[in-house]
């Protein structure tokens, strides 16, 4: 990362101080004054923040109720996390449509520029470092869907750490549901590369037939592990960056002490903060990487000299 | 900060919501498809073209390179044979002076031996003619030498015979 963008996220980090002052000291004062059982607790004050909800507040200046949608029974409501993530859609969408259209305009002998050249490097790291290296030939058909896991899943993880802004990367309903989609086309890429006699011998894990019972179920069990394993860390990763940084803001509350907000929750929220820009790009890097990885694993062909081949190739 | 703890486990972390997945995957497809259509198509075409475009590049750069060592090892070799043509030219010339020069050294000497030999044989010659005007001479001065004597005295066939004896004595002695 440029010493510029650093300089920039710190900034923003604390503008984000300044703007979510007034909740701290309402908390803040809370606490202070009355200590009460019916005051906030840190631990609900971080909750509401790491959370889903209906209301998108935009403290001190009010709050928006987001529609309430029942179809079917099913609730679908808007809540924040589903603006955030159409405000990381739009975004993605509005930056690569013109990177598209530059290139599109662009011919062979054109060298990028600006935009489009600061994406290339990131949509070029994708395609030859994740994509090539762990899928190996016939790589170009999951290209776009791990270009846009990537940079959707970026800028769901970048978006938390703005003002007002929320991670729905941090949810467990989003980062399943991006698994799910892993899941599927690591299935059907499995399926068309084998067939579904090759599919299904693959989970005897080539074994004799009287370990059957045993290698089945582990098969089957591994097939979902993956996902899980994807769901749970990308989940675990954003909330617990967010946990810690609010934890480390109101130990100056529970102590009670401006000495230890200059001291330690300032430095060390800002220190956290720098960590979880970063961990938002390895977050969304590893998502995409254990996806291609996968894929991968799924399509490799049955002769495992051609497969350790490959490995050594790379 | 335990009861934070407890919250955390017991709150809604994990508590599934259909509608926010239904979001997600309706979000997210949109955003696939979009993206396919609008960015990765054009971009990852204008990557592999321009991965072509320098391997192309680079494949042509190697064989015009190639080309330039072939021209240069050629010409090279071509200096190298009008070095060896200019030598040979030279000491052909050379070799060629040195022998008309012996040869017209040695024409030059026998000329001159021949002429000396001529010169000889002319003197010898010229000797001989001068000599046998000089006997003459000398055999007609003597006669009329021994004329005078002889009719000075009586005797003239004794006197000539003495005169015959001492000119064969000096044709031998001469000779």
């Amino acid at each position: 990362m440029k010493p510029v963008t650093v300089v920039k996220e710190a900034r923003a980090f604390l503008k984000v101080l300044v703007l979510t002052l007034p909740i701290l000291l309402s908390a803040g004062n809370t606490m202070f004054a009355a200590g009460g059982e019916h005051s906030d607790k840190p631990g609900d004050v971080i909750m509401h923040h790491i959370l889903d909800s209906n209301v998108y507040a935009f403290e001190p200046f009010g709050e928006v109720h987001l529609p309430k949608i029942v179809v079917g029974g099913f609730d679908i409501s808007i809540t924040k996390h589903v603006v955030i993530m159409w405000i990381a859609a739009a975004i993605v969408l509005l930056v690569f449509a013109s990177v598209g259209g530059a290139y599109r305009k662009m011919t062979a002998k054109n060298a990028p520029k600006g935009l489009a050249n600061a994406m290339e490097a990131l949509v070029d790291f994708i395609r030859l470092d994740v994509a090539k290296s762990n899928i190996g030939p016939g790589f170009e058909k999951f290209l776009p869907y791990l270009l846009t896991v990537f940079f959707f899943i970026l800028l769901c993880n970048l978006l938390g750490l703005v003002p007002y802004g929320a991670t729905p990367t941090g949810n467990i309903n989003v980062t399943l549901t991006l698994a799910v989609f892993t899941f599927f086309i690591t299935q059907t890429a499995a399926l068309k590369a084998h067939g579904v006699k090759g599919y299904l011998a693959h989970l005897t894990a080539g074994t004799h037939w009287s370990l059957w019972i045993i290698m089945i179920p582990i098969e089957i069990i591994g097939l979902f592990t993956k996902p899980f394993a994807l769901t749970v860390r990308l989940f675990a990763n954003m909330t617990a960056g967010h946990i810690v940084i609010l934890s480390l803001i109101f130990i100056s509350f529970i102590l009670k002490s401006y000495i230890v907000a200059v001291a330690v929750s300032v430095p060390f929220s800002i220190f956290i903060y720098l960590l979880e820009i970063f961990v938002s790009f390895l977050q969304a890097f590893i998502f995409t990487m254990l996806s291609a990885l996968f894929i991968g694993l799924a399509t490799v062909h049955e002769g495992h000299d051609e497969h350790e081949a490959g490995v050594a190739h790379h | 900060m335990l009861t934070s703890g407890v919250i955390l486990l017991s709150g809604g972390l994990l508590s599934p919501n259909p509608g926010l997945i239904f979001w997600t995957a309706l979000t997210f497809v949109l955003v696939l498809l979009i993206l396919k259509k609008l960015a990765w198509g054009p971009i990852i075409t204008a990557l592999e073209e321009r991965e072509k475009g320098i391997q192309s590049a680079i494949d042509r750069a190697h064989n015009a390179k190639d080309e330039a060592e072939s021209i240069l090892r050629k010409n090279r070799e071509m200096l190298a044979k009008a070095d060896a043509e200019a030598e040979k030219i030279i000491r052909e010339g050379k070799e060629f002076g040195e022998k008309l020069r012996a040869e017209m050294t040695e024409k030059a000497q026998v000329e001159a031996k021949k002429m000396i030999t001529a010169a000889k044989e002319e003197i010898e010659q010229e000797k001989h003619r001068a000599l046998d005007v000089l006997r003459n001479e000398v055999a007609d001065l003597a006669v009329m030498g021994a004329e005078k004597i002889i009719k000075s005295s009586l005797d003239a066939d004794t006197q000539k015979k003495i005169v015959e004896s001492m000119i064969q004595d000096l044709a031998s002695k001469r000779n």
